[in-house]
């Protein structure tokens, strides 16, 4: 029997090395063999991708799978399945688990239910300091050999500048990436929502813009001093996007990466103290979203990302104070960047392919979004112009708290083919 | 006649005086009008609540508020319960949805809430199929203060068109402001709020208020000074130096008193801080109208009270 | 629509039953004019001018709101609820004899309303009920000691009071 599978007249966007046109995709022995052009393989495994566009499998280095410590909100099995029905091949898990990703053994150990799962490909950053505490710096190095793909201790920044400094300076040694949820706590305080108009109305503690900006300034100086890859998420803000144009314009080792939901919502939709649009960093205003899509239109954004961060529908259902932050979105990600980029025209399907594929991959230093010969065959395959209605009943996900529940979509995903397998297929679901 | 007639109130819920219309509010208004003179009589008590359950959900001490929903409720001959605690539900454990639809299933009609968290009424409203009154959630809304406020000052001005109202005091953290804001300006008052810049909320600008940062600014010039309690529980990282200047610049003293309208209206929502927010003199003094708005706040509670169970009857038998 | 009375008609009326007052208050006896509102309350008024006039003393008057006590408040068979206003009687009604004046006495319903609300105002020595109009189709045991006008009404049909300070006439019509 033959290890080869077959994708035939799709349309093949390959960003990465400028491919956009009609053609055939062979993958054998889990590889790339052969992509553009009428192939034929007798004895392949054949995909009919007429009407569809077939690209390097979706990346998304910004993931939530709870997994250890709240494996009732989600799992590595549960979050990777969502993946693949999402088209991600490839997803970076966040170490705020429960307890952090903060050695060698806890990397090793996501890996490897990664692989035991056997759907989406799982990797991991390290938390930056131990138990994310923004004191000690946690064992980078350690972790690093045993795969980590960068460190942070995202659901918080590191507060003081002098750990920053440290982590940065020391972070030279290994060639990662240091990735930061820039928030000053003693601003921020116990703001659940944007500060503005709405949480003066609705009487809900704000979070103000600087809280993010400050920081962001603060470790922009620091990589200035440090030469350190840094990599900024989920910037919220236009003066986050100000702060990004200038110190990508200095040539500076900065990336950063951009939500579905800080594109598609407004604070207004906290109007009705819904929680499931709590979400950190919060929902911002029409101008913030206006500066992130010019700045993905200019170039400035690396990486589209879902921050999926499930949670409990009994934890969704809390006070607004209380209840936590987060959206789960993997499993209609795409669609919701249609929504907000493509069809308002601002950017084009293969600028958004490269933001979901060689983009977030360069970030993280992976070698893959792309179709090179010989890379790992990871691929997604989807319909542009199938609409399909968001049902959180069918999600692989455990977890409901989403916002998208009956929009409208377009972007279906039909196969998620990793290393030449296909993982998920439309059809069985 | 009453301009009101022709309208018909049909809300079930009141959380908020935001969402309100000036019609809406000027019909609690007048019907609160009808419902002060139960409160004169020999026998303080009328029946259209009679068998109906009124629960006072309070996860927030406030004898005041409590103690006037419950006189309001009995008067109206409701069966009144009372759930009181300090707890408040965390991620994991029972929640307040669990504890208001506990108390749904002993067939409640009526959740009167109060709760430290901003939006739990409206929470509540999503979920039960009871009425609910928002008794002041975080610094939301407290809308019967608003109401009541609103109604003290119409029944000693005739009316609140044009008036000039200060409010002054911890703007930000006040669901007292906000309901007052909304329920004045509505009403056409012209309503500033008065305190420390740390004290007003992020998006002061974009409401329908003027702001001044001194009293001594706005006392000649007002019709109404309405002085919140400064909440100490609620101040974490101290917004003014000390209780001293904070009293020099914002404290209604006899002093400035001398250079306000003769005929001016002192508010408080109770309790006072005396000595802070003002002194004694002024507190008691023949300006205050204090007391006025607690025997108010009994009527304007009862017409809230009747008004939902309307509406909730008439939404049921529909 | 049928004119049952007309202005001079219902002046007439008044006057009967202001004289009807007069004749069962006697001179000596403490007595009360209540109207139910809405058109209780102005004819209720009009009486008391009148008796007073007879009498040559001041007598009492107030007015009644029933919603409150309407035995369709909380029932699926509710009608629209009139806004609820305020009852304004400034006089202690314990021991005097209270004359409750209302328009039409029709099912009965309004009129047990205003006896218990009087009830929660004190105990009269004596409750009678004057109606400027009275019709069948009773629904509650309740009389009238004083009727100006026994109208024939079928069923169905509507008798409306107006009068001049709210609807700019005085006349009775059968709708």
């Amino acid at each position: 029997m033959s290890n080869d599978l077959l994708i035939k007249n799709g349309r093949i966007i390959d960003p990465a090395n400028g491919i956009d046109a009609a053609g055939d995709v062979l993958i054998t022995n889990g590889s790339f063999a052969k992509v553009g052009g009428k192939i034929s393989a007798p004895g392949a495994t054949e995909i009919d991708a007429s009407g569809k566009f077939v690209t390097p499998g979706l990346i998304d280095i910004h993931v939530h799978f709870r997994e250890p410590g709240d494996e009732e909100e989600e799992t590595i099995a549960s979050g990777s399945a969502a993946a693949v029905r999402g088209g991600f091949t490839s997803v970076v898990c966040m170490p705020n688990t429960d307890p952090p990703i903060q050695d060698a053994t806890s990397v090793e150990y996501v890996h490897r239910m990664g692989r035991q799962t056997r759907k989406t490909h799982v990797y991991v950053m390290g938390a930056l300091t131990k138990e994310r505490k923004g004191v000690e710096l946690a064992e980078m190095g350690l972790m690093t050999r045993a795969g980590a793909v960068g460190f942070t201790d995202d659901g918080s920044g590191v507060q003081d500048p002098s750990v920053m400094l440290r982590a940065l300076k020391y972070a030279a040694m290994f060639n990662t990436v240091i990735a930061q949820h820039c928030q000053y706590d003693s601003l921020a305080k116990n703001g659940v929502m944007n500060s503005g108009y709405n949480s003066t109305v609705l009487g809900l503690p704000g979070l103000d813009s600087l809280a993010e900006e400050m920081m962001l300034w603060r470790d922009i100086q620091l990589v200035k001093k440090t030469g350190v890859r840094y990599h900024c998420q989920h910037i919220s803000t236009a003066g986050s996007v100000e702060l990004i144009r200038q110190a990508k314009a200095q040539k500076l080792p900065v990336t950063c990466e951009v939500t579905p939901h800080h594109l598609l919502f407004t604070d207004d939709a906290c109007a009705d103290y819904d929680t499931n649009y709590k979400v950190n960093p919060p929902l911002r205003t029409a101008a913030d979203i206006e500066a992130l899509k010019n700045a993905i239109k200019e170039g400035l954004v690396d990486a589209l990302v879902t921050d999926h961060a499930p949670h409990l529908q009994s934890e969704k259902e809390l006070e607004f104070v209380a209840s936590p932050f987060g959206i789960a979105s993997l499993e209609c990600a795409l669609g919701l960047y249609v929504k907000a980029l493509i069809e308002p025209g601002i950017i084009d399907w293969p600028a958004l392919i490269n933001l979901m594929t060689a983009g977030p991959a360069k970030v993280v230093g992976l070698n893959k979004g792309t179709m090179t010969m010989g890379t790992q065959g990871d691929v997604t395959i989807f319909d542009p112009g199938a609409v399909y209605c968001v049902d959180t009943a069918t999600f692989k996900s455990k977890s409901r708290n989403c916002p998208y529940q009956g929009w409208n979509i377009s972007g279906k995903i039909e196969y998620t083919i990793v290393g030449g397998e296909i993982r998920y297929n439309s059809q069985q679901g | 006649m009453s301009k009101t007639e022709t309208f018909k109130w049909n809300r079930k819920h009141l959380l908020g005086l935001m969402e309100l219309s000036r019609q809406e509010i000027e019909y609690i208004l007048d019907t609160a009008e009808g419902f002060r003179e139960i409160s004169t009589r020999s026998i303080k008590k009328a029946p259209p609540l009679r068998g109906k359950v009124v629960v006072n959900l309070f996860f927030e001490d406030s004898t005041r508020t409590r103690n006037s929903f419950t006189l309001a409720a009995e008067r109206l001959s409701a069966d009144v319960m009372q759930f009181s605690t300090k707890f408040s539900s965390v991620s994991k454990g029972e929640t307040l949805l669990d504890t208001a639809k506990n108390l749904e299933a002993m067939g409640i009609d009526i959740v009167v809430i109060r709760h430290s968290a901003g939006g739990t009424a409206k929470l509540l409203s999503r979920t039960l199929n009871c009425a609910v009154v928002n008794a002041g959630d975080g610094y939301g809304e407290h809308p019967t203060q608003g109401l009541l406020d609103a109604f003290t000052i119409r029944q000693i001005k005739g009316s609140l068109e044009g008036l000039e109202v200060a409010i002054v005091g911890d703007i930000a953290h006040s669901r007292v402001a906000r309901s007052n804001i909304w329920a004045l300006t509505k009403l056409g008052a012209n309503v500033t709020l008065v305190g420390p810049p740390t004290l007003m909320p992020p998006a002061v600008k974009q409401l329908p208020v003027k702001v001044s940062y001194s009293l001594d600014d706005v006392i000649d010039k007002v019709d109404v000074v309405n002085m919140l309690r400064i909440q100490f529980e609620r101040l974490g990282s101290n917004p003014f130096p000390s209780i001293r200047e904070y009293s020099h610049y914002f404290g209604l003293t006899l002093d400035r008193m001398k250079k306000a309208k003769p005929d001016i209206i002192v508010m408080h929502p109770g309790p006072i801080n005396r000595g802070v927010e003002m002194e004694s003199e002024v507190a008691d003094g023949k300006n205050s109208v204090i007391l006025k708005q607690v025997e108010n706040g009994l009527a304007v509670r009862m017409a809230v009270l009747y008004l939902v169970n309307q509406a909730s009857q008439e939404l049921r038998n529909k | 629509m049928k004119i049952l009375l007309d202005a001079a008609q219902i002046s007439n009326s008044l006057e009967y039953l202001a004289q009807c007052i007069a004749g069962a208050a006697g001179t000596g006896s403490d007595i009360g004019i209540i109207g139910i509102r809405s058109r209780g309350e102005i004819l209720a008024q009009r009486v008391t001018k009148i008796l007073a006039q007879k009498i040559s003393k001041d007598v009492p008057c107030g007015t009644l709101d029933i919603t409150l006590y309407r035995d369709d408040l909380n029932s699926p068979a509710g009608q629209e609820i009139p806004q609820v206003r305020s009852t304004e009687i400034t006089f202690d009604i314990s021991d005097k004899i209270i004359f409750l004046i209302d328009d039409v006495l029709y099912t009965g319903r309004s009129v047990r309303a205003a006896l218990d609300a009087l009830m929660d105002l004190g105990r009269p020595r004596a409750i009678r009920l004057a109606v400027l109009v009275e019709r069948s189709g009773r629904e509650y045991p309740i009389q009238a000691d004083y009727v100006a006008c026994s109208a024939k009404v079928d069923e169905g049909q509507f008798v409306q009071v107006k009068v001049v300070e709210v609807d700019g006439i005085d006349e009775v019509v059968v709708e």
